[in-house]
């Protein structure tokens, strides 16, 4: 039958149609830095603004010259850091395009996760007296989580604060 | 329509899954081109922070205007005409009016006999209506009030400028001499000065009217900088500064961005006096703490000579202090002040309005937006810091009633002694304690927080209040001469 012939036109109006969403889809890749997301640069993470602050906080914290945004919230295995991103990818794609989430922003139980483990990674031969995760009995125990405390390390206030010469002097 | 008839069927044979996949693409591109879109909106955002369509100048007190070049804060700003109200604060009901204070605290009228404020004293409503509450309240219709009110219920800075013939501080002092109604016909003269779009060319309009608290009372017309105008505020803090050692301050040239978004608000929110005898001042001599105002205010002499009072109470006839509304004086002594949190982080948090970071101009309690006036810094659950701020206010709330009670058995104990014969001379250390304890309790009773600005500080007050009251009850109680017979009976036993 001829419908089931090889028809050039039509093949190329279909790579035509394919073409334009891929194209388009190219172009907004590229304009909205998707390249950028493969990257372990802090600047990443401030281009859909809302991390701006975090940023801008994190930049002057004392640990910007040793770590860097992924060095704290993903995971350093190759396969769980891919699932981490993804996961995280999609959902900050997701509710900063449709803008539904609760502000100010929060950590996830997952994300706490992982930040907790990357405390320890690095700190860990000097605390690790102080998060035994498992009683003497061998049951895991709520482990205390190094940020409740140490919350301004890797960045914080993101209100601005300053002295308030007025007041001055002690209470 | 031309097609021939005898067109065969097999010609209108549709192929369903071409078109479902020429649909499915099409949608694809949809989706694809709005994300687009939306990233590029977000960007334009983050770029152009506002565009100044008009021009705005030191004389446009119509916020109008304004709103063309700032909409989101103009929007936010027109939301202060809306109903809020908290457990102990404001006016959430759909009457005209919010209802008298003394529904809540009955005592009040009584500690206020013989002044304005016995008549009408009403729960406060949002900043839109600053200038009409104060045209209709009582206190201005049925007694007599200088210009000097004027200075924080309406846009009044080109007003100062016209009449001091470009002089604000001239201006100022020229007004707070005026009546009030007069004050209020100078200020509806001078207006505001619109930019107006004439076909393509913008022109400056003259428009009369009086406007509340607007965008050039805050924001520098040229910069969109933070400013102070009030002129009283200026001085105070400029006494403040230099009791601590820092002479000539200007809080336009000397304070940190942080400061000045304390002080636009301190500009009002604060102690003053601004009675018919002297020039509006704010008392900030010594400090700000109750005791150091209450101090500069025993030393202030009249230019009669007189010591400063702001009225004679119609009961006792003590030379009573009217607090006005010391949220400044009061949040200074708390511990967001001192962690250098400024009245704009919880009054007008940012708030992210798509790729932009907006100060919410609905200033309000933010109780009303624990989310973001509170959780930025406390990341716990709304339900559990709303908890704890009204269980501050609670217990400060009772605090406040106990003083109100204390204060009423003091006033009668004195209005006894009184009918008992006792003097006045003979009664002035009561009426001492009466002025100090009726200070402290209305200190607490005028601020808008209900203790929460400084918790532990309102509660010393109220404590010295209550102290203060019983003391003035107990040194008038022992002035009382016994009854006769009552003698005679314990002297018999």
């Amino acid at each position: 039958m001829a419908e089931n012939m090889f028809r050039p036109r039509r093949a190329i109006f279909a790579c035509i149609l394919l073409g334009i969403p891929l194209g388009l889809g190219a172009a907004t890749f590229r304009y909205g830095e998707g390249l950028s997301y493969f990257s372990r640069d802090p600047q990443a993470c401030t281009n859909c603004h809302i991390m701006r602050d975090e940023y801008d906080s994190w930049a002057k914290s004392g640990h910007h010259h040793v770590a860097v945004c992924v060095d704290c919230h993903l995971p350093h295995a190759m396969v769980p850091k891919l699932i981490a991103k993804a996961r995280n990818g999609w959902n900050h794609s997701r509710k900063f395009t449709l803008q539904n989430f609760h502000e100010p922003i929060m950590i996830t139980p997952p994300n706490a996760e992982i930040l907790q483990e990357n405390c320890l990674r690095c700190h860990e031969s000097f605390v690790h007296e102080i998060v035994v995760s498992q009683s003497a009995e061998g049951r895991a125990v709520d482990t205390v989580s190094c940020v409740h405390c140490h919350k301004n390390v890797g960045h914080a206030p993101t209100r601005p604060t300053g002295e308030m010469s007025w007041i001055g002097g002690p209470p | 329509m031309s097609e021939p008839s005898s067109t065969p069927k097999a010609g209108l044979h549709i192929r369903w899954d071409r078109v479902l996949i020429v649909l499915a693409t099409a949608a694809v591109t949809v989706g694809i081109t709005m994300l687009l879109l939306n990233i590029f909106e977000r960007k334009e955002e983050a770029r152009n922070p506002y565009i100044r369509f008009v021009d705005v100048t030191e004389e446009t007190t119509d916020p109008e205007p304004w709103g063309l070049n700032w909409p989101r804060e103009y929007d936010t700003y027109k939301k202060t005409s809306e109903p809020t109200s908290t457990k102990y604060g404001g006016h959430g009901g759909s009457e005209a009016v919010p209802r008298e204070k003394a529904e809540e605290s009955p005592w009040l009228p009584r500690a206020f006999a013989g002044y304005a404020f016995a008549i009408d004293y009403r729960d406060r409503r949002g900043h839109a209506y600053m200038l009409q509450d104060q045209e209709q309240t009582k206190r201005v219709t049925e007694k007599p009030q200088p210009g000097s009110c004027m200075q924080c219920h309406t846009s009044i800075i080109p007003t100062y400028r016209r009449i001091g013939e470009g002089d604000v501080m001239k201006g100022f002092e020229a007004v707070c001499k005026m009546t009030y109604q007069q004050a209020h016909e100078e200020v509806v003269k001078t207006g505001s000065v619109n930019p107006v779009i004439e076909g393509t060319a913008q022109v400056k309009k003259h428009f009369e009217g009086a406007h509340p608290v607007s965008c050039v009372d805050c924001h520098d017309a040229r910069t969109m900088h933070l400013r102070v105008t009030r002129p009283g505020f200026i001085r105070g803090i400029a006494a403040l500064m230099a009791s601590k050692g820092i002479p000539n301050y200007d809080p336009n040239r000397d304070a940190t961005r942080q400061e000045m978004r304390t002080f636009v608000c301190a500009q009002c929110h604060v102690e003053y006096y601004c009675g018919p005898k002297t020039t509006l001042f704010y008392p900030w001599n010594n400090g700000l703490k109750v005791e150091q105002i209450e101090a500069y205010y025993d030393s202030y002499k009249f230019p009669d000579g007189h010591r400063f009072y702001d009225w004679k109470h119609a009961e006792t006839g003590a030379e009573l202090l009217k607090a006005q509304h010391p949220e400044f004086e009061l949040y200074s002594q708390g511990v967001h002040a001192r962690a250098g949190v400024a009245c704009a982080d919880c009054h007008m948090p940012y708030e992210r309005q798509g790729a932009l970071k907006v100060s919410d101009h609905w200033v309000r309690s933010p109780l009303l937006n624990i989310a973001r006036a509170c959780q930025t810094c406390h990341p716990v659950p709304e339900e559990e810091i709303k908890f704890r701020a009204e269980a501050i206010q609670e217990r400060n709330h009772a605090l406040l009633q106990r003083g109100g009670a204390a204060l009423i058995d003091m006033l009668d104990t004195i209005k006894l002694a009184k009918a008992a014969g006792v003097t006045e001379e003979q009664l002035q250390p009561a009426l001492e304690l009466h002025r100090k304890a009726q200070w402290r309790l209305d200190f607490i009773a005028a601020e808008n927080s209900m203790g929460f600005h400084a918790p532990q500080e309102a509660a010393r007050i109220l404590g010295e209040a209550i102290d203060y009251a019983r003391q003035g009850q107990i040194t008038a109680l022992k002035l009382i001469p016994p009854p006769k017979s009552a003698t005679s009976a314990a002297m018999a036993r």
